[in-house]
């Protein structure tokens, strides 16, 4: 029998879509509209618009987390409180002027997320995220036993530290809100160009299959170590900017599971886990919830419960899924597809 | 003195931290579930009590007879009509569903009982202790916990390894593909499991309610002592729970003794160690898969 050989069939490798380039121009477009707001918009506006960003932040962060790496953290809040505290250290006790401060609180929230890892690691799936819930417990009751940072109930940054921020309340308000600002598109940015280098692909195959990624040489372990510690890092930064602008910090409040952890996975599980529009989309949806009921007070919170428990089980890939499965939408691409020519 | 009865006292009180363990504890044996909602269940079930206290007068433990059933239905009903559905390969839909589900209870006992702090009251055998030496005292009390602690944890070990019911848990947690070609009912058994571990969880929460205050925020820091006390006794191991459960009541008993703010911090050091030095916990039975 003769057999032929089959020519292999020319292909080329999409990154981009049609919709991702009308992304970057909506976006490119966004962000100027943003960065001039400070000349048209009242101090509320600036106030709501940091708060969206570190918001996003923070969904987007805990989304790389759980919807890429697979670990799936109940304990966010370490570093918000963690990063929210060094702040408080290096302005206070250390004299650092509080805008390298913020930078640097991150990565003494990396750092510490070091032996973190190395005790939550080994932990698996379910016993992860509650083990990474007991590492925030840790540290809330080690902050306070510092009597230097106000121990159990908390301080007030002195106010010679927040007029090194501006001197008038509009310049503050404005640095703020641009520090704000770069931490909520700088966040985007690095997810999404961390999910389309090397890491990101080790991630995906990681997802897809554990032992078959490791079979062609991902290093499992060291990947979602480098992903802990970039969340963490990140988480950090955003905690100490909240910090910054909150004046006041507490061990409840900083390390708080409701705020910085249940809100956020409440975002991103609405809005679709597993994607960077997805906590695009839940921010939408959370924000909007808030503004039409927040009178409603516990009410408010049954709801946005129950209706990441009805999407987690009847679209788990949120409304964004729902929504780029009917109408292949992608703004932000991150995978590769195979086009036969 | 002080450390000798401190100790003893903690270890007691381990007791009750072994019966916020053995719910979490059987929920993950049989389906592999961990339930974030445990910790506010057991507030639920404390709420329960004090409902059925003022409504009937009668005291405390005797509520039980009401909230023992009407906890077990509830956990029937949960697992039948919602945990069921996040079953299957995938770690996010349990974990999720049930942090959702803490949240939503959370709140809602947050809007029927407002944030106040309750307690039930036991009278005298709150206080009332066994002298054994000048210096030495027992309370009842906690005396009292850790033969609960000792007696369900026989219970459930006899349910597990004679009866029927027991057979099918640990068929369905080897192999639940298997067992149900042997006719076991799945969804079923699943379902009993949890309606057990919310029974268990009621005798737990009534001795949490007599011994503290509760609040309806008060349900996560349980989450965590019953996740302690498996981890640091081993997964799979019902008395390797109750071991750890007493490992934390001495750890944080010890914490208390040095420096009042120390309890909780003492608590999750001990966790902590045990999982670094033998991160598989003290009694393993179970491989975590």
């Amino acid at each position: 029998m003769k057999t032929t050989a089959v020519p292999l069939p020319t292909f080329r490798v999409e990154r981009s879509t049609r919709t991702s380039w009308l992304g970057l121009v909506l976006a490119i477009a966004g962000v100027a509209l943003l960065i001039s707001l400070p000349w048209w918009g009242g101090e509320d506006d600036l106030r709501l618009v940091v708060e969206i960003c570190y918001t996003l932040a923070l969904a987007q962060l805990w989304n790389l987390l759980a919807g890429f790496a697979g670990l799936v953290s109940v304990g966010q809040q370490a570093f918000v409180g963690l990063g929210g505290y060094a702040l408080f250290a290096l302005t206070i006790i250390a004299k650092v002027p509080p805008i390298p401060a913020v930078a640097l609180a991150g990565i003494v929230a990396a750092v510490l997320a070091v032996p973190t890892a190395l005790i939550v690691f080994r932990l698996r799936g379910a016993y992860f995220a509650i083990g990474t819930w007991v590492m925030a417990e840790l540290f809330s009751e080690i902050m306070g036993q510092l009597p230097d940072l106000g121990a159990g109930t908390g301080m007030s940054l002195p106010v010679a530290i927040s007029r090194a921020v501006g001197a008038t309340v509009y310049e503050r308000e404005t640095v703020l809100y641009y520090m704000g600002l770069v931490l909520g598109i700088g966040t985007v940015v690095l997810v999404f160009a961390w999910l389309r280098s090397r890491q990101g692909l080790a991630l995906t195959a990681i997802r897809d299959s554990e032992i078959a990624a490791g079979s062609i040489g991902v290093n499992s372990a060291r990947t979602k170590f480098a992903v802990y510690l970039l969340a963490a890092l990140i988480t950090g930064m955003v905690g100490a900017l909240i910090y910054l602008e909150n004046l006041r910090i507490s061990p409840d409040a900083a390390f708080d599971v409701i705020d910085w952890t249940a809100d956020i996975i409440f975002i991103v599980v609405i809005g679709g886990i597993g994607s960077i529009e997805g906590p695009f989309v839940g921010a939408l949806v959370f924000f909007a919830l808030r503004y039409f009921l927040a009178d409603y007070g516990a009410w408010y919170m049954i709801l946005l419960g129950a209706v990441a428990v009805i999407i987690m089980l009847l679209a788990p890939r949120g409304l964004w899924g729902l929504l780029s499965d009917r109408y292949d939408i992608h703004f932000f691409p991150v995978r590769r597809r195979v086009r036969l020519e | 003195m002080d450390w000798v009865n401190a100790i003893v006292q903690g270890a007691l009180v381990g007791g009750l931290y072994a019966l916020f363990a053995a719910g979490l504890s059987l929920m993950f044996g049989v389906m592999r579930l961990v339930n974030i909602a445990h910790g506010d269940l057991i507030v639920l079930a404390a709420y329960l009590g004090l409902v059925v206290v003022n409504a009937t007068g009668l005291g405390p433990f005797l509520s039980l007879i009401i909230v023992v059933p009407v906890m077990f239905v509830l956990g029937y009903i949960l697992q039948r009509g919602l945990l069921n559905f996040t079953l299957g390969g995938d770690i996010l839909p349990p974990l999720l569903v049930t942090f959702g589900l803490s949240i939503i209870i959370q709140n809602a006992l947050l809007e029927g009982f407002s944030a106040d702090d309750q307690k039930l009251q036991a009278g005298n055998f709150e206080t009332a202790s066994l002298h054994i030496t000048d210096q030495l005292a027992i309370g009842w009390f906690p005396f009292a916990i850790f033969l609960t602690a000792l007696a369900v944890i026989g219970l459930l070990e006899f349910m597990l390894y004679r009866t029927a019911l027991g057979r099918a848990f640990r068929a369905t947690s080897d192999d639940s593909d298997t067992a149900r070609l042997y006719g076991v009912r799945n969804r079923h058994v699943y379902s009993m499991a949890t309606a057990l571990a919310l029974a268990v969880i009621s005798i737990a929460a009534i001795f949490l309610a007599v011994r503290v205050n509760f609040d309806p925020a008060s349900g996560p820091a349980r989450l965590l002592y019953a996740f302690e006390a498996v981890i640091i006794g081993g997964l799979g191991s019902l008395w390797g729970t109750l071991a750890g459960g007493v490992v934390l009541g001495v750890a944080q008993a010890i914490g208390a003794q040095l420096n009042p703010g120390w309890e909780q911090l003492a608590g999750h050091v001990a966790f902590l160690l045990v999982l670094i030095v033998r991160p598989r916990g003290l009694f393993p039975r179970l491989v975590d898969g």
